[in-house]
């Protein structure tokens, strides 16, 4: 346990040294925020009829992914995981104390928190006291926003799961790039980044409600904005806890066929 | 030029080692605009018009965009890639041989993968181009090419000021997705759909409004007043990398005075 | 040939330091410190010489090396180079120059080495004649026949640092600067290289300038050293000077060069 802290720790450091870096993002966040709310604006603008998502709650939407970003993109990189598995040296690694799945498990949770501890507190700050239309508005009650955070931890222990199936895959692969940018380009339409969930037409919202990827990001969000109101949120809960307890075994279960052949290899 | 040529060459034999990784990312690189346009596609299903912009006009600007992006990340990656450079030193390799800078830096890398999204760019340009109902004539066609011209321009010269950045910072380079990702995703909307603000900023600044507005509105025969002006535009936008290369020769000779 | 005359140089360094306190201190404040890297150097080197230019690390012989290959501009000081102030007149001056960095290499990883060279004939305009006998007496010389149509990849260090060698040679330059050109070598390529430079420098009149933690290097190669600690020279001189200065006191063995040294950095204090 005490060796997850300290990589949090040392991540968290690390990430203020640069301070500048860490003015660069809030910077390009907002950006982004700025240009995808604009867009939606002007989508709205001329809309006859009522759409399934209201202007400020779509706002509230888009700020909140630009806070947590580093929650819930799929896509965060660990080229030191890559190079670990690519090169052979997983073999040190086999020889800590600690069981592999959980080592990095951890090691990944530490990262994301790491980095989304430096970002989210500016973005939510400083969206909260935007100029309306662009503020970002706060949850109706206590109870949304209770909800808010625990969905949004479960959400992350899902994405975390998602992303060591992408390393375990590697194993088999040995190419980072390529087939698993795809999976991430496809993991992170269907989480809703590329537009929310409740504007995509009904058939996509059917597939996408069967996979895992929405409740990472398009869920949570939308419980704190009052979309998903919270008796149904809690009916949505045991499906994240069941889609965690499923990714987890089959990513302990892939990673341990993996391993025993680094081991038959010779590492 | 000849020698931008064996550049090209040279590094696209070393690319051809790898060909599983290159059709691999090639087809990724196909796959991320794809997504993107997917999205823009749904929106359009469900709005039917942005802003008086139908689909298919979006999707030419939206095409002409992501092809301007596609070759300027393909032939000026090695300004994209810039820090790199300067980082593992390589940049003083470069200073020790007796060319223009600008042209080692150009010939440091390509990006031959980025043909996936070139390819995904032109299948949409000819989707819409085949949908718009109008009549294309030959200055059209013209307009059209000077387009993505323009653009080409545009992101290259991005590409050379966010590498300029590097000769004092390494950090924060974060910052440059703003222009070019940023700029990117933005431009890929016709301009006056965004507030004034943004509009201005990327028309007198950054001059995306050169690429996917006022000629736009000459190709689709919405101009008012003279035609030429809308049409000869994008040259506007070509200029733009002139500073870019001058700020970039006073960011040499600054690292040559503090080597950082 | 080369006149450098008091050439100083400082850079400003930001302080780093440990603990997420300071951490937060530092995103709002910096602290930066000078450093002199280099102070009022001078020397001048002939035609034809090959010197040797030592001092521990950090002392400021990359700097050096990299203000004399027109890289770097010194905020002090001159340097006449064949003619040519280095920094001022980069493009012309460094046609005349061929530089290889030991720990970096200027070929193009994943080509045959004749294609770097092909390259580098282009990029340096080598008219195709000299280019032509260049590459023949370099391949004779370095043995490079075998290797020069294999991917860099797959060269090991030893036959990569030959082909580096031959590269800063193709376009005939009258100065060749080797920042570490042995580091990592077997004994075998080493002495390689060694007979290769000493027979470039004889043959073709090439002024060498090497830097080298390795005093076999300098003993094999240089008649000359230049010794530079914490930015300042300390010593310009004959190698045999040097050790006469220093074998009197030792009454038990005569010293290797390899002790003389470490006896200099200690008077010296630059350890």
């Amino acid at each position: 346990m005490k060796a997850y802290v300290s990589v949090f720790r040392l991540r968290l450091v690390n990430g203020l040294q640069y301070r500048s870096a860490a003015l660069a993002g809030l910077a390009t966040q907002f950006f982004w925020g700025f240009i995808l709310i604009m867009v939606f604006e002007a989508f709205y603008s001329q809309a006859l009829v009522t759409q399934p998502i209201s202007l400020p709650q779509l706002i509230t939407y888009v700020w909140l992914q630009q806070a947590f970003l580093s929650l819930i993109m799929l896509w965060f990189r660990d080229n030191e995981l890559f190079q670990l598995i690519t090169s052979g040296n997983i073999a040190y690694e086999l020889c800590r104390p600690t069981g592999i799945y959980g080592f990095w498990y951890a090691k990944l949770l530490a990262q994301r928190l790491a980095s989304a501890m430096l970002r989210c507190f500016p973005v939510i700050l400083i969206a909260a006291f935007l100029p309306q239309p662009y503020r970002l508005s706060m949850p109706v009650d206590a109870v949304t926003a209770l909800l808010f955070v625990i969905t949004l931890i479960l959400g992350l222990f899902i994405i975390i799961s998602i992303s060591m199936l992408i390393y375990i895959s590697t194993f088999v692969t040995m190419s980072a790039a390529g087939s698993l940018l795809m999976f991430s380009v496809i993991g992170e339409f269907l989480a809703g980044m590329i537009i929310p969930v409740p504007l995509m037409p009904d058939w996509l919202q059917a597939i996408v409600n069967v996979l895992p990827f929405r409740l990472t990001a398009d869920f949570p969000f939308r419980v704190y904005s009052g979309h998903i109101s919270t008796s149904e949120a809690l009916k949505i809960i045991p499906l994240q806890l069941l889609w965690l307890t499923v990714l987890v075994a089959l990513g302990k279960y892939t990673m341990g066929k993996a391993l025993r052949r680094v081991v038959v290899q010779g590492g | 030029m000849r020698l931008f040529g064996k550049y090209l060459l040279i590094l696209f034999k070393s690319q051809m080692q790898y060909r599983t990784s290159f059709w691999l990312l090639s087809f990724g690189q196909f796959f991320i605009p794809f997504s993107v346009f997917a999205g823009l596609y749904f929106m359009f299903e469900r709005f039917g018009q942005i802003r008086g912009w139908d689909f298919y006009e979006v999707a030419l600007v939206f095409s002409v965009i992501h092809m301007a992006f596609a070759l300027s990340e393909c032939f000026a990656r090695g300004f994209d890639m810039f820090s790199s450079l300067v980082i593992n030193g390589e940049f003083d390799r470069l200073l020790v041989r007796p060319r223009n800078t600008v042209l080692q830096v150009l010939g440091s890398k390509f990006e031959f993968t980025r043909i996936g999204r070139l390819l995904q760019s032109v299948l949409v340009l000819a989707w819409a181009v085949s949908q718009i109902h109008m009549d294309w004539t030959f200055a059209k066609i013209v307009t059209l090419i000077l387009m993505i011209m323009s653009g080409v321009f545009i992101f290259t010269g991005i590409f050379i000021l966010m590498a300029t950045m590097c000769f004092w910072t390494i950090q924060g380079l974060e910052i440059s997705s703003i222009f070019t990702d940023g700029g990117r995703e933005m431009a890929q909307y016709p301009l006056n759909i965004y507030q004034k603000w943004v509009t201005r900023f990327f028309t007198y600044v950054i001059p995306f409004g050169c690429v996917n507005y006022l000629p736009l509105m000459y190709i689709l025969d919405r101009t008012e007043g003279s035609p030429v002006l809308y049409m000869l535009s994008p040259l506007a936008g070509c200029v733009f990398i002139i500073p870019c290369l001058l700020l970039w020769r006073f960011g040499v000779r600054h690292y040559r005075s503090t080597g950082s | 040939m080369i006149t450098v005359s008091g050439i100083s140089k400082s850079f400003k360094v930001a302080k780093r330091t440990s603990g997420v306190r300071s951490a937060v201190k530092a995103l709002f404040r910096r602290e930066y410190t000078e450093v002199e890297a280099l102070n009022d150097i001078s020397f001048s080197i002939a035609p034809g010489e090959i010197v040797g230019y030592i001092g521990p690390n950090g002392a400021g012989k990359s700097t050096t090396i990299k203000v004399m290959s027109g890289i770097l501009v010194p905020d002090q000081g001159t340097c006449s180079i064949m003619g040519y102030t280095p920094w001022l007149d980069r493009v012309a001056y460094v046609k005349n120059i061929g530089v290889v960095f030991g720990q970096r290499s200027q070929l193009w990883w994943d080509v045959p080495v004749i294609d770097s060279f092909e390259l580098l004939r282009d990029i340096y305009d080598v008219p195709e004649e000299e280019y032509r006998s260049n590459l023949k007496l370099l391949t004779e010389t370095l043995d490079l026949e075998d290797i020069i149509r294999t991917p860099v990849r797959q060269l090991s260090l030893g036959q990569r640092m030959r082909c580096e060698i031959a590269a800063s040679l193709l376009h005939s330059p009258s100065i060749l600067f080797l920042d570490e050109p042995t580091i990592g070598l077997d004994a075998v390529s080493k002495i390689a290289v060694r007979k290769f430079i000493t027979r470039i420098n004889k043959e073709k009149g090439v002024t060498v300038i090497l830097t080298t933690h390795d005093m076999n290097d300098i003993e094999a190669l240089a008649h000359r050293i230049l010794l530079i600690g914490k930015g300042k020279l300390l010593f310009d001189g004959n190698l045999n000077t040097l050790r006469d200065q220093y074998v009197e006191d030792s009454a038990a063995s005569i010293p290797t060069i390899e002790e003389i040294i470490v006896r200099m950095y200690k008077e010296y204090q630059i350890t």
